[in-house]
């Protein structure tokens, strides 16, 4: 019995980090309407900074004043991040500002190695609670119930500078219209800074709480935002209560999920939230959103279906593409192939994302469930190739059946995270369930069929694949459906009025888009011979983003010049330096502010302006041929 | 001239909604400006305070130019704006949705307390603690006025404060501007109840898509019953 005590206890001191962060997320989600996905990196900075600043600073109260001032310093930051970077994009769509702060995330993982290396570090342990305390033999350290007292003590704090003090209340005002609040005459400038910085504060704080409990590293990040993500899903965002209910709910479900399902104890989170969504798809203690921005809606400019020439040239293209063996070696056909499976994947989640409206920031989920379920047919069943990738993205399909359709029920950010959160919930089986699996080994040994063995018919194979799917996919695009699920993207209420199941519709776009991503994944398997949990991983799913975005999100081909250009560039850069990640989360960053409408989106207002004038008798053709490879 | 614009234009997105609107408030004055739905009197209110974002012309308070200003500094002009949709906090109290309107006090201009206000809205002081969200329409609708007072504006607009309410609230309404006017406050009010601008107002406008098309006081307008039954015809 005092085990389960025990166990429900270290639960509870566990809560505290989490709802930590998740109240700084969901305070500054509530004003900025901003999620800010560098939530887990200024966590993960916050418990840098706690590291450096105690390792100096002596002491008890060198050990406190470390903490507290860690957490400063990275407030600070926060504000430098918020007036920098943030102010520049609060009228943005939600999906930019989300991809700005995951850029910012990638950025601050490598300076973080950078300044502290790459090695897990210890802290120092907290004066005078080195000790545990014994609780019917079972020892309970003391640090723990600090950390427990800890989570109540900051809600009331909280509560009473939301509730008794004028900031507070212009806070409260500010999340429900922030347009009136301006129109009585407070400067939300200073407002939206100062809420950042707390919600920052508390994220730092909640790492630096964390120096004594855990090493410090820097995978940190990514590791507490999925699961704030599911936090603020479950508790609703935008609630403190909801955040601190919802922290305890979750910590406590992993603390005895260990024991129910020891190999993959994040299954019995999934249950709870998928129950949550069903009966309040708003959070526990969240309320409805007012039909939020719409994704697109930067330009609007009318889809056309190709002409006859941009068909002759999309075909020609193809032909060229399709001579590449004849000129390149064969490191080039395989990145060839690589970049041929990537125009699949983003093409599949351009259907989503841009045709439907759905932003999903989990896109791997169903790359990774079609590269495993590859992989499973051909090590375990022993089947042939042709069949294996007939049937491999069936595991895709499922996956997008299932997941699809919850989350569906929800749009705008709580999609984007709960598609993140399902697709971590695969990559966490693939990495925890090694019986199955393999976990981090992986599976290896997925070879293609002798018949597609070498480089150049294994590239002429995706080639043939992607230009397939393309065709398939435009095609739904121009067809009765396509235009009920861009009716449904552009005007849910209206497209119900006219007869329109929407939630069939996005459900079915889901399950489309899906299994098209499932099928880039069976090529991937066979393309690496190996298939491993990152490729249902957080950076995968980002990276169809920024294809998608570089491309233009609101443009049909985009999709197919964002992948290539970006594959490219970012093979190229892996093998140039040591800081991809550094680069490539400027590049985001950069690109969300610079050039939201993507290369594409941006060629077509430069012909729609008259700048490049000589093109705009053919400017449907000339952008939709260069998308045609 | 307290407020003065001209050639306002004003657009949402393509759709140009106001063509060259001229008009003045003078200190201390009360003006309607009247019109029937969708004639553009709210997107004329919400140009001035700086929440339409592509409005072009000059618009002039108290001597200043107002018409590049963001909202909050317009509101901190003493510019203050009452919207149609009353727009109350609903998830704040009474007191709460006041505080948010607080501002220091402001020379020339009357001033208003709490209390002063709870006197005007004497509704309003028995349900101080009442979240915004569980009142009346009437009850929203002294609130967002008692709000807008609390900033201390030497100007208000008022967007069809009496619009959806029943006959005893509107009286109440005309009883609580007339005591604001007689405090100095100068006053737009926009207007599809002609009678219930007359009981209050000295001139008035009248806009009919998106442009001024009768100027005049309201003696002026009863002289011309042919433009207000083209214009207002209820």
């Amino acid at each position: 019995m005092s085990f389960y005590v025990v166990q429900f206890l270290s639960g509870l001191a566990s809560a505290a980090a989490l709802f930590l962060v998740a109240s700084g997320l969901s305070i500054i989600f509530g004003v900025t309407r901003i999620v800010n996905f560098a939530h887990g990196a200024f966590y993960m900075l916050g418990a840098y900074v706690a590291f450096s600043l105690t390792e100096r600073l002596s002491g008890t109260l060198g050990f406190w004043g470390g903490i507290v001032l860690a957490a400063v310093v990275v407030a600070l930051i926060g504000v430098l991040v918020e007036m920098l970077l943030l102010r520049r994009i609060y009228r943005s769509p939600e999906l930019f500002q989300l991809l700005a702060t995951f850029g910012l995330t990638l950025m601050v993982e490598d300076l973080a190695v950078l300044i502290w290396g790459p090695d897990d570090l210890l802290g120092r342990r907290a004066p005078g609670l080195r000790g545990a305390f014994d609780f019917f033999g079972q020892a309970i350290p003391t640090y723990d119930v600090l950390l427990m007292v800890l989570g109540p003590v900051v809600l009331g704090a909280l509560w009473l500078l939301f509730h008794r003090t004028r900031w507070g209340v212009l806070v409260r005002a500010a999340t429900q219209d922030r347009d009136m609040v301006a129109a009585l005459g407070v400067n939300q400038k200073w407002l939206f800074t100062s809420v950042f910085a707390l919600g920052v504060f508390l994220a730092a704080l909640g790492g630096a709480l964390q120096i004594p409990r855990d090493a410090v590293n820097h995978t940190m990040d990514l590791r507490i935002i999925v699961d704030v993500f599911v936090v603020v899903v479950i508790g609703g965002l935008g609630s403190i209560t909801g955040a601190f209910v919802a922290a305890v709910l979750v910590s406590e479900l992993n603390a005895f999920g260990i024991l129910i399902f020891p190999k993959i104890s994040i299954i019995l989170v999934f249950l709870v939230m998928a129950a949550v969504l069903i009966v309040r798809p708003w959070g526990l203690f969240g309320k409805p959103e007012a039909a939020a921005r719409q994704t697109p809606g930067l330009a609007v400019q009318p889809w056309r279906p190709l002409s006859t020439q941009a068909r002759l040239a999309f075909i020609g293209v193809l032909v060229l593409a399709a001579a590449l063996p004849l000129l390149g070696s064969n490191y080039a056909l395989i990145v060839g192939a690589e970049i041929a499976i990537f125009v699949i994947f983003a093409v599949s989640l351009h259907f989503m994302m841009s045709v439907g409206g759905m932003a999903s920031f989990g896109h791997a989920a169903y790359f990774g469930l079609g590269a495993y379920g590859v992989a499973f047919l051909a090590k375990l069943a022993g089947l042939p190739m042709i069949a294996c990738l007939l049937l491999g993205p069936l595991l895709g399909l499922f996956g997008a059946i299932i997941f699809g359709w919850f989350s569906v029920q929800l749009s705008g950010v709580y999609f984007a995270m709960l598609t993140l959160a399902f697709a971590q919930i695969v990559w966490s089986i693939a990495f925890q369930w090694v019986d199955v699996t393999g976990g981090d080994n992986g599976i290896l040994g997925v070879w293609p069929a002798a018949l597609v063995a070498t480089p150049a018919r294994f590239y002429w194979l995706s080639l043939a694949i992607t230009a397939l799917s393309v065709v398939v996919l435009r095609v739904l695009v121009f067809s009765p459906f396509g235009y009920a699920l861009r009716a449904t993207r552009d005007s849910g209420l209206r497209s119900e009025a006219v007869g329109i199941n929407s939630k069939r519709i996005q459900w079915t776009a889901f399950v489309i888009a899906g299994t098209f991503a499932a099928l880039a994944g069976a090529l991937f398997a066979y393309l690496k011979g190996s298939v491993f949990p990152d490729n249902a991983g957080i950076a995968l799913s980002v990276d169809s983003l920024v294809m998608v975005l570089l491309g233009g999100v609101e443009t049909v081909s985009g999709a197919v010049v964002g992948a290539i250009v970006y594959k490219a560039l970012s093979i190229w850069l892996v093998s140039y330096t040591e800081l991809s990640k550094l680069v490539m989360g400027g590049v985001i960053v950069l690109l969300v502010v610079m050039f939201p409408k993507g290369i594409v989106g941006t060629f077509d207002s430069l012909i729609e302006s008259g700048k490049l004038s000589f093109l705009k008798r053919g400017s449907s053709r000339a952008t939709q041929t260069e998308g045609a490879e | 001239m307290k407020l003065s614009v001209s050639a306002l234009n004003s657009y949402y997105g393509p759709a140009h909604i106001l063509f060259d609107v001229d008009l003045e408030v003078g200190a201390g004055e009360v003006v309607a400006l009247l019109g029937r739905n969708g004639a553009g009197k709210s997107t004329t209110f919400r140009s001035l305070v700086g929440l339409v974002a592509h409005r072009e012309g000059r618009i002039t308070f108290e001597g200043h130019d107002i018409s590049k200003a963001p909202t909050h500094a317009i509101g901190r002009a003493g510019l203050g704006y009452v919207p149609e949709e009353r727009r109350i906090f609903t998830d704040l109290t009474v007191e709460e949705n006041l505080e948010v309107g607080r501002q220091p006090a402001r020379a020339g201009a009357p001033q208003w307390s709490r209390e002063k206000l709870f006197t005007l809205f004497p509704n309003l002081a028995e349900m101080r603690h009442r979240a915004g969200g569980r009142m009346s329409g009437g009850e929203q609708q002294m609130l967002t006025i008692a709000r807008t007072l609390m900033g201390n504006p030497s100007l208000v607009l008022l967007d069809e404060p009496s619009e959806g309410l029943s006959p005893k609230i509107v009286e109440q309404m005309a009883y609580a501007i007339l005591t604001m006017k007689k405090e100095g406050l100068s006053i737009l009010l926009s207007e599809q109840n002609l009678h219930f601008a007359r009981l209050i107002s000295d001139r008035s406008y009248i806009i009919e898509r998106g442009r001024i098309c009768f100027s005049g006081t309201m003696a002026d307008l009863d002289a011309r019953p042919d433009i207000r039954d083209a214009h207002l015809a209820m």
